[in-house]
């Protein structure tokens, strides 16, 4: 008894250090960045588009527009592409299929960003520049290489969500006559649709959060974009790009680029989150 | 011109092939122009030098040696940390609001981007601590960046153990300590275990939360406390400043078999595990 | 002697006190009874599931407990051995005497209680690892790692549930791999592999087809010397032909209890009769 007990404390011990250790970063983080915004005011800092840490200046909307634009147009490659894969796995293929399917994308799931954002460049940019004008580093350059890039999230999630649709919802469209895609553009997808919706805001908070290959695909310009052959900077490449040489204001402000980053993923895994609750109601 | 349930499923059909076969493509596009650009320049002698001239000649041995030390830190600290924590929350606390809190908390740090680890590592270890660029600010804060991934994981694995299996073992006379591990840890190990090569693969693959806390020195790390470069950084690195196309290829071919490696470990170590089990 | 004269004292005041049970012709074949539950209730989430239950058990009997779904079986078989109490909304009032001592009291080591007072399960759980890792798990936990003592129990248990001739050549086979009725013989084997005092089974052959159900009540008859043995069942004929003394619980209240062949031919309250003429259940 007295064993089970030590063993009860020590667990509580490092159950606390680990959760304490994560609320550390996030306290941290709000600390250093929250200041800084108050500071120079929630105007100046989210609406102004002019970032010129050497004047103090530190305007984060072109970004913001940056990472937006490129989540979007990641979320509709990806998306597309990531529940057609899951639709595929679940109700098309054969098992030949699936086999040679299914390790691609937990492949393409591994492959480290700095790679992607590499063939990006030497394989994209140069079509895209050459076929579609602008300098080939561009938001929709960015889109196509986070799009593949999110695909396995999606895919997996839809997955998941799909198979947890009972099959009598299958058996019973099928018998009365309906074809496999009717089947599964009615039936399935629609009890599944909450869920799928998660997948693809959590997709999306992945592209937010990208940011090697955003750096080597985006051409990093502190402009609004005008079209998507712009190049573009998003929040993570911002800070990745100059929190090597920021000091003082300019770093408090890389801080606040990172509380607003947080705040955005929060809101998207809420959302997510309820999102699956209810798809969890239904079709479970 | 009628479109009958049978055309549009033929039509939809072949898109989703399509869609299919494009993502195979993409997968084997990627992998075979790494492969087919450095797999030639991938010899002993690379593996094994260290480079000089920035990279320019030589070798990556201490790259090699670098994201090993870091990987394999990091991984010693955040997975025992990670699995206990998950035992308590899963077996020694009762679930409420907390447990609750607690878990939405891991979800969202789950999808913080690495770069903001990257600054609080930079920030909080490198500086405050006053740990430098060094092997154990980037092993400390890739532990925190994959600590919540393995909480989820093995919480989820946990979970699918059926409670039928604890009672049993409380009926036989075990303590809650005895259960967990000879019949809970025993059941999820599996899960537990893709979840913690996730992490082994995640923590390889990174670059922006090592850039500003292991650093980028290129001499071979010996102590911890030494800065050391991994190897995607240093394909980084070479590709973007120039340095040499063909090292980098040859890095990134490097890196791609690595990557091919543990996921081939990881389907091995599970194929293993089901089979034990049946 | 203290204990065994305060549990005989006990008995005979609850007999004398309570107006519930009829208790017919307790027949000790040791002198007293090895359980003594004194007025216990219990309760799920504050709703009382069992209502002030007063019942003695014996070594050398098997005590059937009959009654329609929903009457407090389970929960009353689980509350001896206190698997209630991995359950946060389970609470009681009342005590259970086990030898002298109530077990429901603060200083009672639950796990080796657990061990004395043994339970088989309705669905037969194997646990994930072969057949002399499911029977030595108890001994395991309890502390013993001499292999050679360990062969010894999981011998015994296997011997005395009917199982041993089946095994012997693949002890180290996935438990998984056995049929329902073996499987259930093995949940037996491992509970009688910590040398119990009392065995609580509850359902045990519900789905299990008649043959595996014949051995196990057989394995049951020929326990009852050493054993309390308490068998919960919702089939009557099972109750008739398969214990020594029947107690049939209604909603959470012992209505009547005593010698099975009494019980069956001429039961003292109406509802009862009823239960077991089938006009209710």
């Amino acid at each position: 008894m007295k064993k089970d007990r030590l063993i009860h404390a020590a667990l509580t011990v490092i159950a606390l250090s680990a959760i304490s250790g994560l609320a550390l970063i996030t306290i941290f983080v709000f600390k250093e960045g929250l200041p800084i915004i108050l500071r120079i005011g929630v105007k100046n800092f989210f609406f102004s588009g002019q970032w010129y840490p050497r004047e103090g200046k530190f305007g984060i909307l072109s970004m913001i527009v940056g990472s937006l634009a490129v989540t979007a147009g990641a979320i509709i490659i990806g998306g597309v592409f990531g529940l057609g894969c899951a639709v595929v796995l679940t109700q098309f293929a054969p098992r030949r299929l699936v086999v040679v399917l299914k390790p691609a994308i937990e492949l393409l799931a591994g492959i480290p960003s700095v790679v992607y954002g590499f063939i990006g460049v030497v394989v994209l940019v140069p079509i895209i520049r050459q076929y579609l004008g602008g300098p080939g580093l561009s938001i929709l350059t960015a889109s196509i290489v986070l799009g593949i890039m999110i695909l396995p999230t999606v895919t997996s999630i839809s997955v998941d969500v799909i198979r947890s649709v009972p099959r009598s919802y299958r058996e019973g469209s099928i018998a009365l006559g309906a074809t496999g895609w009717q089947t599964t553009y009615m039936v399935i997808l629609k009890a599944a649709r909450s869920g799928i919706v998660a997948a693809f805001i959590l997709g999306m908070g992945r592209a937010i959060g990208e940011t090697m290959a955003v750096i080597m695909v985006a051409g990093n310009a502190l402009e609004m974009p005008h079209s998507i052959l712009d190049p573009v900077r998003t929040l993570t490449s911002n800070i990745a790009l100059e929190m090597g040489y920021a000091a003082g204001d300019h770093r408090q402000a890389l801080f606040a680029t990172g509380v607003t980053l947080f705040v955005m993923i929060m809101v998207l895994n809420t959302i997510a989150l309820t999102m699956s609750r209810r798809s969890a109601g239904k079709g479970g | 011109m009628k479109i009958t349930p049978a055309t549009s499923q033929r039509f939809v059909v072949v898109v989703l092939w399509l869609i299919a076969a494009i993502t195979i493509f993409i997968l084997l596009f990627i992998i075979a122009y790494i492969l087919a650009h450095g797999l030639g320049n991938i010899t002993w002698s690379f593996i094994t030098e260290s480079p000089r001239r920035m990279g320019r000649q030589g070798g990556i041995l201490p790259m090699i040696v670098g994201t090993i030390y870091v990987t394999a830190l990091a991984v010693l600290i955040a997975a025992p940390v990670g699995v206990l924590t998950t035992i308590f929350l899963t077996e020694y606390t009762r679930e409420g609001k907390l447990t609750s809190f607690i878990r939405f908390g891991a979800d969202c740090l789950a999808g913080i981007p690495s770069i903001i680890f990257g600054l609080f590592g930079f920030v909080f270890f490198v500086i405050v601590l006053r740990m430098g660029f060094s092997i154990i600010s980037g092993a400390l804060t890739l532990a925190l960046m994959v600590l919540p991934t393995i909480i989820r994981t093995s919480e989820e694995a946990i979970r699918a153990v059926p409670q039928a299996y604890r009672e049993v073992s409380y009926g036989l006379g075990s303590t809650r300590w005895q259960m967990v591990t000879r019949v809970v840890l025993k059941s999820a190990l599996p899960g537990i275990c893709t979840g913690i090569v996730l992490s082994i693969g995640r923590c390889v693959s990174e670059t922006a939360a090592v850039m500003l806390t292991a650093g980028s020195a290129l001499r071979m790390p010996y102590s911890p406390f030494e800065s050391s470069r991994t190897l995607s950084l240093h394909f980084y690195i070479l590709s973007r400043e120039g340095i040499s196309m063909q090292n980098a290829y040859a890095t990134a071919s490097v890196l791609i078999l690595a990557i091919l490696g543990i996921n081939v470990v990881a389907y091995l170590l599970m194929r293993r595990f089901v089979a034990k089990v049946t | 002697m203290q204990n065994n004269t305060n549990n005989v004292h006990l008995t005979k005041q609850m007999l004398q006190n309570s107006s519930d049970i009829v208790e017919r012709d307790i027949f000790p074949s040791a002198d007293s009874p090895k359980i003594v539950v004194d007025k216990f209730s219990a309760f799920y989430d504050q709703r009382e599931i069992l209502k002030k239950i007063e019942l003695s058990i014996f070594s050398g009997e098997r005590l059937a407990i009959i009654g329609p779904a929903n009457s407090g079986k389970s929960m009353f078989l689980r509350s001896l051995n206190r698997l209630n109490d991995l359950n946060h909304q389970f609470s009681y009032t009342g005590r259970i005497i086990f030898d002298g001592k109530d077990i429901y009291d603060k200083n009672v080591d639950v796990s080796s209680l657990r061990r004395r007072i043994g339970m088989v399960y309705a669905v037969p759980v194997p646990l994930l690892c072969s057949i002399y890792d499911n029977v030595a798990y108890g001994p395991r936990v309890s502390g013993i790692k001499l292999r050679s003592r360990l062969d010894e129990l999981v011998e015994f248990g296997l011997k005395k549930a009917v199982l041993w001739d089946e095994v012997k050549d693949r002890l180290n086979d996935p438990a998984m791999n056995l049929s329902g009725g073996q499987q259930q013989r093995m949940c037996l084997a491992r509970v009688l592999a910590l040398e119990p005092e009392v065995l609580l089974l509850d359902e045990p052959c519900s789905g299990l087809d008649p043959i595996s159900t014949a051995k196990i009540e057989d394995a049951l008859l020929e326990l009852k010397s050493k054993y309390a043995i308490v068998l919960v069942t919702n089939n009557t004929k099972q109750a008739a032909r398969a214990s020594d003394r029947t107690a049939f619980f209604l909603m959470g209240q012992v209505i009547e209890a005593g010698r099975t062949d009494q019980i069956f031919t001429n039961p003292t309250d109406k509802r009862t009769e009823d239960y077991i003429t089938g006009h209710f259940g």
